[in-house]
């Protein structure tokens, strides 16, 4: 469980980053964090895994307050995959990169090796194992910094702008891997600009705007509703909007995943004949 | 004539096992609005990388075949010689900008094209009118937002006025409005300057209606190369990429064994097509 309770944020000599954040993320939900570029999404999270602190107000993990805990004790619990994969890799081949937190927890050598091989056999990275991060395209860096943060198993996990720079097949793939976190009953909090993607996981939506949530809906909602998603810097999803058009042929206007609008044309079409 | 032509081209880096691009011959007439995408690693970046010369400049590598841009072959010209006639925009902007001031930002490549001052004064006011931050031009960069931050990484290109622009996933770190703002900005570029743009992106979803032209790559070479409607078929989702939306869903009705005069690659006209269906009798 993650809680936060009026916490406020500011950056050394700027303004409030977040303003006064209420929110409660509950073990085993999938979240997108959503908002405008600057809306303090990122922020936010590092609050989470005890990077940073809060100015005022409290951030509690599984009922610890984070300035009570260790930051190797949250780090540990909450895994923060970064935006750039850049500011987390540093070794000199794929497998070297994914070890080394395990080294550093301790475990067997065998053990490691095992889960190494696991994650990246889950990740689609088995064939870059003894590549150099460094010579790997970006969307494959990405992955192999979130290989590295899934590889030790936190209980809570953070990715930021996961889809950035991958494509539709590797979308899929995280989309499925995400469920499955899910079934292993590991909260798992989204921050992303993907409307598409989100429109197919359909999550609850925190969405923050200049720091404050303005909106705590499931997707849904947030995702059909033009006033929220004009204060955020959100459109619509493509079926979203493509529904939203057709609303007045009888269309449900909160439909926003491909599989769904097949199944409403297919019902409008029949229900015409 | 084409403005951008590769022959037989071939890269690969130095310490890989294969080539990252592997034969590509294509010619983009001037003024085309090119599409390139394709799974990620399948050599989009590098071919950015040829065009503007920084293969083989700067990246070392076994480099093979020709690439001819706006009459120059990128073997024999070095990166600062092409950088007046092929412009490149990258994901970050932030790895773009480096000044104390968007108008400095902007004015430095004019400055070191050697250009007069009062060139260099046209040139900067110019793109900045053009991509519509004239008002933030005494303004810091890590100020702005990031779709002002892309603007003017846009604008500091632009005031080279290059003939080419090549744009590497150039909304991918910006909010879906501000995304679409800068493909609009982009657009205008294109029809009102007549700039030929190379943009990759992953999300069809955005860029089909700009485009008349899309490149699909897989493994290094390419695989499709037609109009959007033509290349937005089965084929192209299979090998992974990421079809408009609406396509997906007139696939998946046509596959019920709907019929439609046209598959849709943009939301009006998806609307279009199945408000008619809807209402017809």
């Amino acid at each position: 469980m993650i809680e936060t309770e009026g916490l406020k944020f500011a950056y050394p000599g700027s303004l409030e980053v977040l303003r006064g954040i209420d929110l409660k993320i509950t073990d085993g939900e999938v979240v997108a964090v959503m908002g405008e570029n600057g809306a303090g999404k990122t922020t936010l999270v590092k609050t989470f895994n005890g990077l940073l602190m809060p100015s005022a107000g409290r951030v509690k993990v599984d009922g610890v307050d984070t300035h009570d805990s260790s930051v190797a004790k949250l780090s540990r619990d909450v895994g923060l995959v970064f935006q750039n994969p850049d500011h987390q890799l540093f070794s000199e081949t794929v497998r070297e990169e994914l070890a080394f937190s395990l080294r550093n927890f301790g475990y067997e050598e065998d053990t490691i090796d095992r889960r190494v091989a696991s994650i990246l056999e889950t990740l689609d990275l088995a064939r870059f194992a003894e590549s150099s991060p460094f010579v790997l395209s970006g969307g494959e860096r990405k992955r192999v910094a979130l290989a590295a943060v899934l590889v030790w198993n936190p209980k809570h996990i953070i990715l930021d702008e996961p889809t950035i720079g991958q494509d539709y097949q590797q979308k899929d793939r995280l989309r499925n891997f995400i469920i499955q976190l899910n079934a292993q009953g590991k909260t798992v909090i989204i921050i992303t600009h993907d409307v598409e993607f989100v429109a197919e996981c359909k999550p609850r939506i925190i969405l923050l705007s200049r720091g404050l949530v303005i909106g705590d809906r499931p997707a849904e909602d947030i995702l059909t509703d033009e006033a929220l998603l004009d204060r955020a810097s959100l459109t619509r999803p493509q079926i979203g909007a493509l529904m939203h058009q057709l609303k007045d042929c009888g269309l449900p206007e909160r439909t926003i995943d491909v599989y769904s609008a097949e199944q409403a044309i297919l019902h409008a079409l029949g229900r015409k004949e | 004539m084409s403005i951008v032509q590769a022959n037989h081209l071939s890269f690969t880096y130095t310490g890989a096992s294969k080539p990252s691009i592997e034969d590509i011959s294509i010619g983009v007439a001037p003024g085309e609005f090119v599409v390139l995408t394709g799974p990620s690693g399948c050599g989009k970046t590098t071919i950015c990388r040829c065009l503007n010369g920084l293969i083989p400049n700067f990246y070392s590598g076994d480099f093979a075949g020709e690439l001819i841009v706006d009459g120059m072959s990128v073997k024999e010209h070095t990166t600062a010689e092409l950088a007046s006639h092929v412009g490149m925009v990258f994901q970050n902007p932030e790895n773009q900008l480096f000044s104390l001031s968007v108008e400095r930002d902007v004015a430095f490549g004019p400055e070191n094209l050697g250009l007069s001052r009062e060139e260099t004064r046209k040139r900067v006011d110019w793109a900045l009118d053009v991509t519509g931050i004239s008002h933030l031009k005494d303004k810091p960069p890590y100020e702005l937002s990031g779709g002002q931050q892309q603007r003017a990484a846009i604008a500091a290109v632009l005031a080279m006025q290059p003939k080419v622009m090549i744009l590497d996933e150039p909304t991918s770190f910006l909010d879906p409005k501000s995304a679409l703002e800068i493909l609009e900005v982009i657009s205008d570029l294109n029809k009102k300057l007549a700039i030929t743009i190379i943009l990759v992106e992953h999300r069809l979803d955005i860029v089909s209606r700009h485009a008349n032209r899309v490149i699909v790559m897989d493994n290094g070479r390419i695989v499709l190369d037609g109009t959007p409607k033509d290349v937005y078929g089965e084929h192209a989702r299979l090998i992974g990429i990421g079809l408009p939306r609406v396509t997906t869903l007139f696939n998946l009705l046509q596959r019920d064994g709907i019929q439609f005069p046209q598959t849709p690659i943009t939301v009006d006209e998806a609307a279009s097509v199945l408000r008619k269906m809807l209402s017809d009798d």
